[in-house]
């Protein structure tokens, strides 16, 4: 076999462990960051500080009855959460975390770190994370339950609503990178503009990326967007009616399209794998500070901002935060036009 | 061959996910068999050297029309289709009439094949002329679209402008606003 | 090598498809799908075309006719819920009379 080849498949596999590593963790670290901003311990019990906390969940998860209401259509009440997790594995498909590396010379050609590089990256990103609204929705359908029904109606209108902001906020950096490649964009962020300022997209796009990230949560259904699952009003949302592995499910597939946006984020406004200190074979871990610092961002607003109404929400993102986006995108075309010409 | 193999693979999905949609009752499987049909679709195009129109296909069709579908049916909560419903006292659905509609369907189904097999200068794969390059650069794309086309583009936007006033103006209940 | 034949029979199946469905099914949600197959199917040959000419010109009629299926199916899923708000039905043969 090919050296290229296994180390290719090795990158390919990491990723995917990394992906449902970072679920696991995701989950315990709310849960802490939670306790902590509440002035509690959190989870505690399990491991040294709790630290084995997921597994005990996963396993209390997987000796539970799998239950369906009588109601409920038997095909799509286990599509939707196949659905959904599958469509949150494959969006982080485009997506690269590292620089090319030899592995410290083992390699003849460098392998990229990243499952795939394909000329319209970002693109698939957005599709495939688009994709996984029919997940919920579908959930909300099948269940044959008002809450969940309701769950589900929420979901697709907020986020159809907010995929708008979210493209075009997209959409004023392809513009700034001039490609449609992530791992491009990426490498165009390289350098330091003033001797100082790494030359990061967020100094150019800060408006860009502060629609990102709300959008992002509205996208990825947290708190304060939480509509879909508003435990207050609706039980659990679309949700209500899931039980054992096919409730796991749907968190899980949560948390890595948390994992995802975060770490386009990354590569798009923070500079990916570009940092100083490190030399570029180490970028990897400049990737994952800022991926963690977003992620840690998510938590905190989470147990911060308490949820809005569904009505202040639509007025929100259609009103505010694409006129906003739609504007950002025009400055940003007006001035890639002055100063390229 | 594998890309022969793909091909067959997912115009067969796409064939059989089609016949799906109009062969079973319930509306809601429709929709997702025309999301699992647009999927299949995409994959052709991919192997069509277009991967840019393959990301719209997933992102336009099945990201926001078929959302918009699955949300109406939600909202209507559409029921099953009965066979009940049939209303056969109408001239057009007289069984003579139907059989020769049927006659005639297949008789053009014959014809199409036959003018398919026999045409000249379809054979030798589509991939033969032209560089891949070109026909899957987003740019080329782009430029075409924003100087040739331009016109046409501007024109669809006041199409979507009006589709758009015209969605909320029907949709609306009457006596509600003004 | 796929000849250019085999993507055009795979269009006219699913054009035929589309047809079929447009006049067998008596559910207007599912005929809109139905037309939705059909503007699919002229797609794929759009497409399929361009590559075969090596021109981008196809695949940009395809985006047209996108947009086109955009507004089609924001209006015609209008029209759909004002007829279902008048008969509580997606029957086509129930909106037989033109004065309501």
């Amino acid at each position: 076999m090919d050296l290229l080849l296994i180390a290719q498949l090795g990158v390919i596999g990491l990723t995917f462990f990394m992906l449902i590593n970072a679920s696991a963790i995701l989950v315990l670290a709310e849960r802490k960051i939670m306790g902590f901003m509440q002035q509690r311990y959190g989870p505690y019990l399990v491991g040294p500080h709790g630290m084995l906390q997921p597994f005990a969940d996963i396993i209390k998860l997987l000796m539970k009855e799998e239950l369906r209401p009588k109601g409920a259509d038997k095909w799509l009440f286990t599509l939707a959460p196949m659905l959904s997790i599958t469509a949150a594995f494959a969006a982080f498909a485009t997506v690269p975390w590292g620089a090319e590396t030899t592995l410290f010379g083992l390699l003849d050609e460098p392998v990229k770190l990243g499952v795939s590089d394909v000329n319209v990256g970002i693109l698939v990103v957005f599709a495939i994370t688009s994709m996984g609204v029919y997940g919920i929705v579908l959930a909300g359908w099948a269940s044959n339950s008002k809450y969940s029904l309701f769950g589900g109606l929420r979901a697709s209108a907020q986020m159809i609503s907010y995929e708008l902001s979210y493209a075009t906020s997209l959409a004023a950096v392809i513009l700034l990178a001039g490609s449609l490649s992530l791992r491009e964009v990426v490498d165009g962020q390289s350098g330091v503009w003033l001797g100082f300022i790494p030359s990061w997209y967020i100094f150019l796009q800060p408006v860009g990326f502060i629609i990102y990230m709300i959008a992002g949560v509205a996208e990825t259904n947290r708190a304060p967007f939480d509509f879909p699952e508003a435990e207050q009003e609706l039980v659990a949302g679309y949700n209500t009616e899931y039980s054992s592995v096919r409730f796991a499910l749907f968190p899980q597939a949560e948390y890595i399209n948390m994992t995802t946006m975060a770490a386009v984020a990354t590569d798009l406004y923070l500079g990916g794998w570009h940092g100083p200190f490190l030399p570029p074979e180490y970028g990897w871990i400049w990737f994952l500070l800022k991926v963690g610092a977003i992620l840690f961002t998510y938590i905190w607003v989470r147990w911060t901002v308490p949820r809005y109404r569904y009505d202040q929400l639509m007025r929100f993102g259609w009103k505010w935060l694409f006129p906003a986006s739609v504007i950002n995108l025009i400055v940003t075309a007006a001035l890639v036009l002055y100063f390229n010409a | 061959m594998p890309e022969t193999l793909i091909f067959y693979a997912l115009s067969g999905f796409a064939i059989g996910a089609s016949a799906m949609v109009i062969g079973q009752r319930n509306p809601m499987y429709s929709v997702m068999m025309l999301i699992a049909s647009f999927g299949a679709l995409a994959g052709l195009y991919v192997q069509l050297d277009a991967p840019f129109v393959a990301v719209a296909q997933i992102i336009i069709y099945a990201g926001a029309i078929m959302v918009l579908f699955l949300f109406v049916v939600m909202l209507l909560n559409a029921p099953k289709e009965d066979g009940s419903e049939w209303d056969r006292s109408h001239p057009l659905r007289q069984p003579a009439v139907v059989r020769l509609g049927g006659l005639l369907a297949s008789l053009l189904v014959v014809q199409l094949g036959w003018a398919l097999l026999s045409a000249r200068g379809l054979g030798g794969g589509v991939a033969a002329f032209g560089d891949a390059e070109t026909v899957s650069s987003v740019r080329v794309l782009g430029r075409v679209l924003f100087s040739e086309y331009v016109f046409a583009f501007e024109a669809t936007s006041i199409l979507i402008l009006v589709a758009m006033v015209g969605a909320v103006v029907l949709a609306r209940r009457e006596g509600e606003g003004s | 090598m796929i000849p250019l034949s085999h993507y055009l029979i795979v269009s006219a199946i699913l054009f035929g498809i589309g047809t079929t469905g447009v006049l067998v099914r008596r559910n207007l949600i599912t005929i809109l799908l139905s037309i939705e197959i059909m503007l699919n199917a002229v797609n794929l040959t759009f497409i399929a075309f361009g590559r075969q000419l090596g021109s981008v010109d196809g695949q940009i009629i395809v985006f047209f006719v996108m947009t086109v299926a955009a507004a089609e199916a924001a209006v015609g899923l209008a029209i759909v819920i004002g007829l279902f708000r008048h008969r509580e039905s997606l029957n086509p043969d129930a909106f037989a009379s033109l004065k309501w």
